[in-house]
């Protein structure tokens, strides 16, 4: 039977929606018992959001200065050091489990599974590679711990309205010093996030520039939506990296997907292959997007882009 | 500093179509063209930038997998390496593994920085940056798309989700690399002549102590769920009117 931890992710006032997702895994792998861990420097709020979350047996809270920001190096050894009752130990597939769990998994001496997208056994999952061009089955051995990362698109959301024990534990492991966070240059935006909205709209290199850009903008706040962006557009300027979308960017399922101006690219369309609707808009009409798409419309992006931000205003 | 080791991994190449062998015991590589997984190009060239600004004073480029990796090798030190090394294993070796052996090389020869790709475009786990921090106890900065060496320390700008993160850590270290951090050079003829003549030293993972275990086996591979091809409409406002009608907007 299996007894699965989660470290939660979080920014220090706001659980991320990855964790709940998380939660939706180890249900999938017949947990008896799913329990999350929430480091932090101060983290009443987060282990409460966690409490709530269906299916989660106990909160377990480790609160020490060190852990104001999420350092791999430091995070990894105070996780490895309570996993003795756990056969199971996840972290989401984002940039923070992918930094901290292969961590904690060398800190255990064993290899991980990384974005799991299917629970075939509680050994036995598949997985993802070559960009999402292979799926393959994996089986981890059972008479070891298994440490792994969850994709998250992959998972919806657990439901609300659990109200788990939290207990403090206290892990006075050695932490190094040899890190030090200096600050994070975040996005500001309104908008959804990108990761879980349920809209996203995006825009590739066809845009031209960083002003045509705040057409993507300007449909996204007509629609709720998020916004999204191709590498090449990345690359170019228009827009900054975390929102690129793809096999190196974030890889999301949103109900509905308008991608305008992408040709779309193996490496993109990875990052969308789980989203509800696809709508493509792209003036060439032979656009790989167009195999993938379920609504497509061949047209300048300057034409429709204004035409259906007012149609839909 | 005086050393940086670069992990080079031979994959198949970015530009071709993955396809799965009907028998699904993995991906058709015959014929395929193969190359330097390019994450691991942009780490050789960030090393080399590092050397040409004379903060370091040899890299060197480390593959570990089949023989024909001298090719990706071969390239690396067109591109600038001074010397390789390849760890010979049969067919395929664990993430874990992989750390073992980079921390064997990089105590053995003393790196001050070990410069490796944020993942391999096979594969896709993202795993040996990480564990070999963890086996070497140094600090990790990954998905690096800026950098700056300054003496005994390193400031590393990371991709997060959230946006840009800095850290700053001490070296040695290791430092995964993300997309944006630079453009790989070019290889020229004359380069590649010279190349010839560099060393490239072959070692065979059980020479350096390594076992395998315990690892993660994988089964049968299988495409992924195409997507079908949908419907084409004329205008907007068709296409506003078939939204509407699924009810997304």
């Amino acid at each position: 039977m299996a007894r699965i931890l989660i470290v939660a992710e979080h920014d220090g006032s706001a659980l991320n929606p990855s964790t709940s997702k998380c939660v939706s895994c180890a249900a999938a792998i017949d947990g008896v018992e799913i329990d999350v861990v929430v480091l932090g420097a101060s983290v009443a709020d987060i282990a409460n959001q966690c409490a709530a979350i269906d299916g989660v047996s106990r909160v377990r809270t480790i609160e020490r200065p060190e852990n104001e920001h999420p350092i791999a190096a430091v995070q990894a050894p105070q996780v490895a050091a309570i996993c003795d009752d756990y056969s199971h130990v996840l972290g989401p597939s984002t940039t923070f489990g992918r930094d901290l769990m292969p961590h904690v998994a060398a800190l255990l001496g064993v290899n991980q599974v990384s974005d799991i997208m299917s629970v075939e056994g509680p050994q036995t999952f598949k997985r993802p590679v070559y960009a999402g061009n292979a799926i393959v089955t994996v089986e981890a051995p059972d008479d070891a711990k298994l440490v792994a990362t969850v994709r998250i698109a992959s998972w919806p959301a657990a439901a609300g309205g659990n109200a788990a024990p939290v207990e403090a534990v206290t892990v006075d492991t050695a932490v190094p010093s040899h890190t030090q966070y200096i600050g994070l240059e975040a996005t500001a935006s309104d908008r959804p996030d990108l990761q879980t909205a349920a809209r996203v709209v995006a825009g590739g290199r066809a845009f031209g520039s960083a002003e045509k850009f705040e057409l993507l903008y300007e449909l996204a706040d007509v629609l709720g939506a998020g916004v999204g962006a191709t590498r090449a557009a990345v690359d170019a300027g228009y827009c900054p990296n975390d929102m690129q979308v793809g096999q190196t960017g974030k890889i999301i399922a949103p109900e509905l997907y308008v991608a305008i101006g992408i040709s779309g690219a193996i490496q993109h369309m990875t990052g969308i292959k789980d989203a509800g609707t696809i709508v493509a808009i792209n003036k060439d009409e032979d656009a790989l997007i167009f195999e993938a798409a379920d609504i497509g419309l061949v047209a300048d992006l300057f034409d429709a882009l204004p035409e259906l931000i007012e149609a839909l205003r | 500093m005086e050393k940086i080791i670069v992990g080079i991994k031979r994959v198949v190449d970015y530009n071709v179509r993955v396809r799965v062998r009907s028998d699904g015991s993995g991906v058709e590589t015959d014929g395929v063209k193969m190359s330097i997984n390019p994450f691991d190009e942009i780490a050789l060239e960030e090393a080399l930038r590092i050397k040409e600004a004379g903060k370091a004073s040899e890299v060197i480029a480390v593959s570990i997998g089949t023989p024909e990796a001298q090719q990706q090798l071969r390239t690396g030190l067109a591109m600038g390496a001074d010397r390789a090394i390849l760890v010979t294993v049969d067919g395929t070796v664990d993430p874990l593994s992989i750390a073992r052996v980079f921390k064997v090389l990089a105590e053995k020869e003393g790196a001050g920085l070990v410069l490796l790709g944020k993942q391999a475009i096979d594969g896709d786990h993202s795993q040996v940056p990480q564990m070999l921090a963890a086996l070497w106890g140094r600090p990790q900065a990954t998905f690096a798309s800026g950098m700056s060496i300054d003496g005994s320390k390193a400031r590393v700008q990371r991709e997060v989700d959230a946006g840009i993160e800095t850290v700053e850590v001490e070296l040695p270290a290791v430092i995964s690399v993300d997309l944006r951090l630079n453009e790989p050079r070019y290889v020229k003829l004359p380069d590649i002549m010279k190349a010839k003549k560099k060393p490239l030293e072959e070692i065979s993972i059980a020479d350096l102590g390594i076992e395998a275990g315990p690892v993660v086996t994988e089964g049968s591979y299988a495409s992924p769920e195409g997507r079908q091809r949908g419907v084409r409409v004329d205008d907007v406002s068709a296409l506003v009117n078939l939204l509407n009608e699924k009810g997304l907007v």
